[in-house]
């Protein structure tokens, strides 16, 4: 004998609608585990997301050369602080434009100083550079002109200024021709970048940027903080990473003392980090299902405690012990259901107020973490209903009648 | 028909043995009309229920229409139930949440019949009980021998060949109860086997046949047949 799935349905639904303090609770429980799910997973994905992106906007098919070796392709502290074991120098810059697979290169060079206009003054990143980190890094320029295209060892007193240093500066009068101090040095503002947000922790708008032999001169120094490259393409990208490594390992004497990082290679780890995280907060957040569980089964007992004598009439008509069971699991998996679709929608939007609130932050559940939540959410459902239902099945109807 | 020979049903309480019922033999014809009277404790419930299959004795044999029903599993023994027995409760059990109709349809609904077929069933019995327009209402809508009606509607929707009531009118005033009785009968009248336990001797003597029950043991009957 079996039940139309209809009746089931029905009669689940109206077992549900009977009890609604208790549908309620269940609910409540299933659909906050499930939004957690859905909400920690979109957060993590959403760092994910912001982080490559990020990176992302540095360049694309970019390298970067430190001075220093690092035994591992990604990053570490000592290429983060920048340690300078050997010197890297215009003249090692200038000769990896020999590769065939390198586009264009830029020096980096950074310090920083007081900028003063008149009375105004304040301290300043300065960047060391040449034309091509124009280029490499896609910014823009809002007026004026970027660096010239001058050898990298000229060092023309000449500066390309953020829109808010400019605006500090200057306020509402002309910058494009003026004068500023940059330490101790006169440099004339021949541009102004456009470019809005960051990159890696400075904001493009509060920078100045002067040729890379001028910088040297002001931060008194020979060498390079690191040496931006772009590679023709996508498989340009090893080759030329292979060629970098020998060229400047041919100029330093045999020693092998520069470390060329890929942007690929550290988006890669950024991204793997992110992902784990993103797996770890589901999987904590997942934690909160099989609370939900165990309230499902406790609120389950009870329920089949209330409906003993109801149990016990269903089995005087000529229900089966398996119809019983049928019957608890059919109301456990109709909770669970409606319970994660709830917290589905609710983590869904909860995603998306962080999306409004945070743009930068493009939190969003993967499909893989809906998938699983709603897996998980059914699975624990009908699980620990299992042994309410079993025991339900079992009842003595006599017993289950009289109410003994 | 019904053929109980030797049965025993004993509980164990604590460390004592209560014998419920103790070496009873009985044969029941079809469309007989039967009432069990005696004592509290004395086992008219256990017997009733042996016979509806919701209980299994500790000893002895039951046949139902010639066939060895207690060898049956528990999924055989509710087939039997669902298609050849009605009961009806003194606490009617009805469940709160279904209307009148639909408390009329579950027997129906757990065979499995799709529910076209089962429209006109149960509109058929509510009809013969007179409860039509109350179809749609909750058993709370409904007064006591109201409720028993939709109950006696529910146990015979399946048209079975036994009804078991277990003291149908206890509940009752007098004139719900008298009415209760007289449904019973016309159904009996109609062919149904019709077993009935009450304490209300009046009830007791409309039965053709009368049973009495004491300390689990079938002790003489008023029409001397037993
Ligand atoms: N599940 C059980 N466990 C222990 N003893 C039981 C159980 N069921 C019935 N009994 C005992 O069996 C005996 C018969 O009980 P039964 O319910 O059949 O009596 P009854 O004749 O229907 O009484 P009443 O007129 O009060 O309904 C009683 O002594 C009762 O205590
Ligand atoms: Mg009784």
């Amino acid at each position: 004998m079996a039940l139309h799935s209809g009746d089931l349905r029905r009669f689940a639904w109206r077992a549900l609608r009977g009890f609604p303090a208790r549908t309620l609770l269940m609910l409540t429980a299933m659909a906050i585990g499930v939004s957690a799910v859905v909400l920690l997973t979109a957060l993590g994905e959403g760092a994910r997301r912001y982080v490559t992106g990020e990176f992302a906007s540095l360049g694309t098919n970019l390298l970067i050369v430190f001075p220093g070796r690092s035994e591992t392709a990604g990053i570490n502290p000592s290429t983060m602080m920048g340690e300078t074991p050997r010197d890297l120098t215009l003249d090692d810059a200038q000769a990896l434009l020999r590769s065939h697979s390198v586009r264009r290169i830029a020096p980096i060079n950074v310090g920083s100083a007081d900028v003063s206009r008149q009375r105004r003054s304040r301290e300043v990143v300065i960047l060391g550079s040449n034309q091509d980190l124009l280029d490499i890094r896609h910014w823009e320029i809002d007026q004026g002109r970027f660096l010239p295209s001058a050898d990298l060892t000229s060092a023309s007193p000449v500066a390309v200024i953020g829109d808010k240093i400019r605006a500090e500066l200057f306020g509402a009068e002309r910058a494009l021709g003026e004068w500023i101090r940059i330490g101790d040095r006169r440099f004339r503002v021949i541009g102004i970048l456009g470019t809005e947000g960051r990159s890696i922790g400075v904001d493009v708008q509060e920078t100045v940027i002067i040729p890379v032999a001028s910088a040297q001169q002001l931060f008194n120094t020979a060498s390079l903080f690191r040496i931006l490259v772009e590679a023709k393409s996508r498989d340009a990208i090893e080759p030329a990473k292979k060629f970098i490594i020998d060229l400047l390992q041919q100029r330093h004497q045999g020693e092998r003392d520069v470390t060329v990082i890929t942007q690929d290679a550290v988006l890669q780890t950024f991204d793997r980090i992110l992902t784990a995280l993103t797996y770890a907060v589901g999987g904590i957040a997942a934690i909160s299902l099989a609370v939900a569980g165990i309230l499902i089964m406790n609120v389950m007992l009870v329920a089949v405690t209330q409906r003993t004598a109801e149990i016990g009439l269903l089995k005087a008509l000529g229900a089966t012990p398996r119809q019983i069971l049928t019957l608890i699991l059919a109301e456990a998996l109709m909770l669970s259901a409606i319970g994660a679709s709830a917290g589905m929608a609710l983590g869904q939007l909860g995603s998306y107020l962080i999306r409004v609130v945070f743009p930068q932050l493009p939190a969003q559940a993967p499909g893989w973490s809906l998938l699983t939540a709603l897996a998980v959410a059914i699975l624990t459902g009908l699980l620990f209903s299992l042994l309410p239902a079993r025991r339900a099945a079992r009842l003595d109807p006599v017993l289950a009648l009289t109410g003994r | 028909m019904i053929e109980l020979s030797h049965i025993r049903r004993s509980f164990q309480v604590g460390d004592q043995l209560v014998h419920a019922l103790d070496d009873v033999s009985l044969v029941i014809e079809e469309g007989a009309y039967v009432s069990i009277m005696g004592p509290s404790g004395s086992g008219k419930s256990t017997l009733l229920n042996l016979i509806g299959l919701l209980d299994r004795p500790s000893a002895g044999s039951y046949r139902l229409n010639g066939q060895d029903v207690t060898a049956l599993s528990d999924y055989e023994q509710a087939q039997v139930r669902n298609r050849s027995i009605g009961f009806v409760f003194q606490m009617f059990h009805l469940i709160p949440r279904l209307t009148a109709a639909e408390n009329v349809e579950l027997p129906l609904l757990l065979a499995g019949m799709p529910p076209e077929q089962r429209r006109p069933l149960v509109d058929a019995a509510l009809a013969e009980l007179q409860m039509t327009d109350r179809s749609r209402h909750r058993p709370d809508q409904l007064s006591g021998g109201q409720r028993q009606r939709v109950a006696i509607a529910r146990a015979v929707v399946t048209q079975p060949k036994v009804l078991l009531a277990d003291e149908p009118t206890g509940n009752l005033d007098q004139h719900s109860g008298a009415a209760v009785i007289s449904i019973l009968e016309t159904l009996n009248r109609r062919g149904i086997t019709l077993i009935m336990v009450t304490h209300d001797p009046e009830m007791g003597r409309r039965a053709r046949r009368r049973l009495r029950m004491v300390d689990g043991r079938l002790s003489g009957t008023a029409d001397g047949t037993a």
